[in-house]
């Protein structure tokens, strides 16, 4: 195996020294692109708690309550709606504003399981 | 926008004041600044400069500025210091003293494990290795660089670390708060904190989405690597990778490549002969990476407990830099190889740097890189190395299934392999399993948002749905002060009150009135009796928790330098010091006047069995600044001149006054001789027609009192000092 992976890399090494400077450098950004396009098509389709708390934190909601809407939310299988999202559709259901609605789903227990988003 | 009352530099930071109205604060600006550096180079003092940037308001020059009318020139690129006592209130005064050295871009390092927390931590808790970051010591260590940047006079760049599995949550924490610069590197993560490598990359993408929006200055992590694999300099094509990597990512999530910054490191230090690794990575990287910014950063992987090998490593790093170039130079304590930074190392580090730039001004229109031969060589095959690593990762799946096979921190140079990469599983980690695809309605009513969002119909801009996010509308942002009172700042400064502003003075190495001191020593013993006597040393001086900090050899038998740390456990009282009074120096002109107008003529010996005349000489001589350049006519008599025989002298040519210069201290014979001087001039009847001045190495302002003389003096004393203590002493007798 390693020996097989060094046969390759001086294989690879005939290949790109016949490469300008410029042709290295821009093989190297093309690699590098490859290499990053999946992860950023992967980060553009998920999201995460942390990513949903700081949309909370941005909506003007505290760090603590924001942390527990997010358990909340994730319990309730809703994180894939987006907390934020969430928490604007309780505030329209109770008619309150969002610091309300972010403490109505950390205190009512069966907030979520009525909502239809 | 807060005003603030201006700092006074003759007095200290005010902690409380700063913490009060911290609620209410908002960051003056927000985003990355660069140093003003003129296109047509800079004039200072009696030299031109050609890679200087614009100097301070208020800044201390280099020891040796003093003979260069205290010029303080300021290098071109932004100059990092790190802080990370533990303590936010201790690390914004040491952040003003760095301020004043030259440092513009402040890293406060994290407390230990705060990349593992899963959230955003609050108040003001005493931190491990750096401080916890929150809203609170973000905000008082914001406000209180405004003041200091005010009070130097350039913008200070304030940084910290957008890394763990809270991410996005610092990013949004640090774009609220006015934090400009910060690290980000999924990878960072993944290899060195085991976070789970999908959420690491899914939450970097919205963290730095949020840095571009408030134009955060962006430091990768991948010099790391150097810093952990047991070759360090083997490691370089990987780098490049891992820099690589980074830079593309962000560039794919929005961030703009000016505000992308390589974290890179001279990977070698000697004795290995690190030109021939430092200088072709160096090389290699700028060629490649010529969009983005380099941040270089001393090296840390090979300091040991000796400060001035670090400091000499560091001198050659920044040499690499001038050679090559730097848009950030940042600085290492050099004390990092034996504890926690001190506050005077950080200067030390920032010193370094400054000196180096000035030493080095212009070097590169002076001597240029010689491409050609073994450099383009070496240069060209670390390139070829890191293209054919970047294909075998694509070979092999791309960049997680290269993770899980342990391509990367692996000590050998690539395509070689020692097998000790850092390998990590894509189902493990802190965080696995946390990230969730987003449903087709997902959607985020925020600013600086990344990714799918699917905002309902007609919404323009993201907040409009809830009237502005705190990005938009700062007066949103929900400050909390402390969750724990008995573990907060209120509560530490009160135990340091006294030192701060009760009047008592310990030393200090971290903390207000930790009374930290270290001393230095040889010791004619072998290493393992010097340490040993170190601590009992240290023991009987009445220091507390002595510990050796640093032994070297000498010679294995004839014995060790070394370095004891401790701490003293009493406090001393201001009012207790004795400060002599500052004698007021008449201008010159004033006082060359009055030697004019009287006609001062002195008559000037050395005294008893005394043959030490050089420091007399430069008393008195023009050519050494002595009392002659302001006019005086002296007699010098010689040496082992008798007492009486100057007065004779004296009363003969008409002297207004008579030097005396006496070094041999042995029997207290200095005292004897002046006390004679002015005992036997009361004798004849002339105390009151002559000024008695004495001066000696053992001799003291103090003296002349006890010895009935009216002036004498000590170390360091020059001509015009003498003059002005002789126009003043004949005034006082209305003879002027």
């Amino acid at each position: 195996m390693t020996t097989n992976r060094i046969d390759n890399f001086e294989k690879r090494k005939i290949e790109l020294e016949k490469l300008s400077d410029d042709e290295l450098k821009e093989c190297f950004w093309d690699l590098c692109n490859q290499v990053v396009e999946p992860i950023v098509d992967l980060a553009r389709t998920h999201t995460s708690p942390s990513i949903e708390r700081s949309v909370l934190l941005r909506m003007g909601i505290d760090s603590i309550t924001a942390h527990a809407v997010v358990d909340r939310v994730l319990e309730a299988g809703l994180l894939g709606k987006g907390a934020g999202h969430v928490v604007l559709e309780v505030s329209k259901m109770k008619k309150c504003n969002l610091q309300a609605a972010a403490r109505a789903i950390c205190d009512e227990k069966d907030i979520l399981n009525g909502l239809s988003i | 926008m807060t005003t603030h009352t201006p700092l006074d530099p003759n007095k200290k930071l005010d902690i409380e004041s700063i913490l009060e109205g911290l609620e209410n604060y908002h960051p003056r600006r927000k985003g990355w600044t660069w140093r003003e550096v003129p296109d047509n180079g800079i004039d200072m003092g009696p030299f031109h400069y050609r890679n200087m940037s614009k100097p301070l308001k208020n800044s201390l020059g280099l020891p040796a500025s003093k003979y260069f009318d205290h010029i303080d020139p300021q290098p071109e690129c932004v100059v990092t210091t790190e802080i990370a006592s533990g303590r936010f209130e201790d690390d914004i005064r040491r952040m003003r003293m760095a301020a004043w050295n030259g440092a513009d871009h402040i890293m406060v390092i994290r407390t230990t494990g705060q990349s593992h927390i899963d959230g955003l931590l609050e108040g003001t808790p005493e931190g491990v290795g750096g401080v916890p970051i929150t809203r609170k010591q973000i905000r008082a260590s914001r406000k209180a660089c405004d003041l200091i940047e005010d009070e130097v006079g350039r913008p200070i760049n304030f940084h910290s670390y957008v890394s763990g599995v809270a991410g996005p949550e610092v990013a949004v924490l640090f774009s609220e708060e006015g934090i400009n610069g910060a690290h980000q590197d999924p990878q960072y993560n993944v290899l060195y904190r085991n976070v789970n490598m999908y959420r690491s990359f899914v939450d970097a993408a919205e963290a730095k989405k949020v840095m571009a929006g408030a134009k955060i200055f962006q430091i990768d992590g991948a010099h790391n690597a150097n810093a952990t694999a047991k070759a360090g300099w083997l490691v370089m094509p990987e780098l490049m990778v891992q820099h690589g990597i980074n830079c593309a990512f962000s560039v794919a999530v929005g961030m703009e490549k000016d505000l992308i910054g390589l974290s890179t490191v001279p990977p070698n230090a000697p004795p290995a002969p690190k030109l021939w690794y430092d200088l072709p990575y160096a090389v290699a990287l700028r060629d490649f990476f010529s969009d983005f910014k380099m941040r270089a950063q001393q090296n840390t992987r090979y300091i040991e407990a000796d400060i001035e090998e670090a400091i000499r490593t560091h001198t050659i790093d920044t040499l690499i830099s001038m050679l090559t170039s730097a848009d950030i130079q940042s600085t290492i304590t050099p004390d990092e190889g034996r504890n926690v930074p001190w506050h005077y190392n950080n200067i030390r580090g920032i010193q370094t740097v400054k000196q180096t730039w000035s030493a080095l001004d212009g070097i590169k229109e002076l001597l240029s890189i010689n491409h050609e031969g073994p450099l383009g060589q070496l240069v060209r095959d670390l390139k070829i190395r890191a293209v054919a690593f970047l294909e075998e990762v694509i070979e092999t799946g791309g960049y997680f299934a290269a993770v899980e096979k342990g391509f990367f921190v692996d000590s050998a140079k690539y395509p070689e392999r020692s097998g000790d990469g850092i390998a990590r599983d894509g189902k493990g980690g802190v965080g696995a399993d946390s990230i969730v695809i987003r449903d087709p309605n997902y959607y985020a009513p925020v600013c600086d948002h990344f990714g799918e969002n699917h905002l309902p119909e007609k919404t323009l801009h993201a907040c409009d749905l809830i009237d502005g996010c705190t990005l938009c509308k700062p007066e949103k942002i929900v400050y909390i002060d402390e969750l724990d009172p008995e573990d907060s700042c209120n509560k530490r400064l009160e135990a340091t009150y006294p030192y701060r502003k009760g009047g008592k003075v310990k030393p200090e190495a971290e903390w207000s009135g930790d009374g930290t001191i270290l001393t230095q020593f040889f010791v004619p013993l072998t290493e393992e009796f010097a340490g040993a006597y170190g601590i009992e040393m240290a023991k009987k001086l009445g220091l507390e928790d002595p510990q050796v900090v640093n032994i070297e050899i000498m010679q294995p038998a004839e014995g060790c330098f070394i370095e004891v740390k401790g701490k003293i456990p009493f406090d001393v009282d201001i009012k207790s010091l004795k400060v002599p009074e500052k004698e007021v120096i008449l201008p010159e002109e004033e006082l060359r006047e009055a030697v004019k107008k009287i006609g001062l003529k002195v008559v000037a010996a050395t005294v008893g069995e005394d043959e030490h005349s050089v420091g007399l000489r430069e008393i008195l001589d023009i050519k050494h600044g002595g009392i002659e350049k302001y006019g005086v006519k002296y007699h010098y008599l010689g040496t082992s001149v008798p007492v009486s025989k100057l007065i004779d002298a004296a009363i003969e040519t008409g002297a207004q006054a008579i030097l005396i210069s006496t070094i041999i201290s042995h029997n207290d014979t200095h005292r004897l001789q002046m006390k004679k001087l002015a005992d036997l001039c009361i004798e004849r009847g002339v105390r009151d027609q002559l000024v008695l001045i004495a001066g000696g190495t053992q001799v003291n302002r103090e003296m002349a009192k006890e010895t009935g003389l009216d002036a004498t003096f000590g170390r360091g004393t020059k001509g015009i000092h003498v003059v002005n203590a002789m126009v003043k002493a004949l005034r006082a007798r209305g003879k002027l």
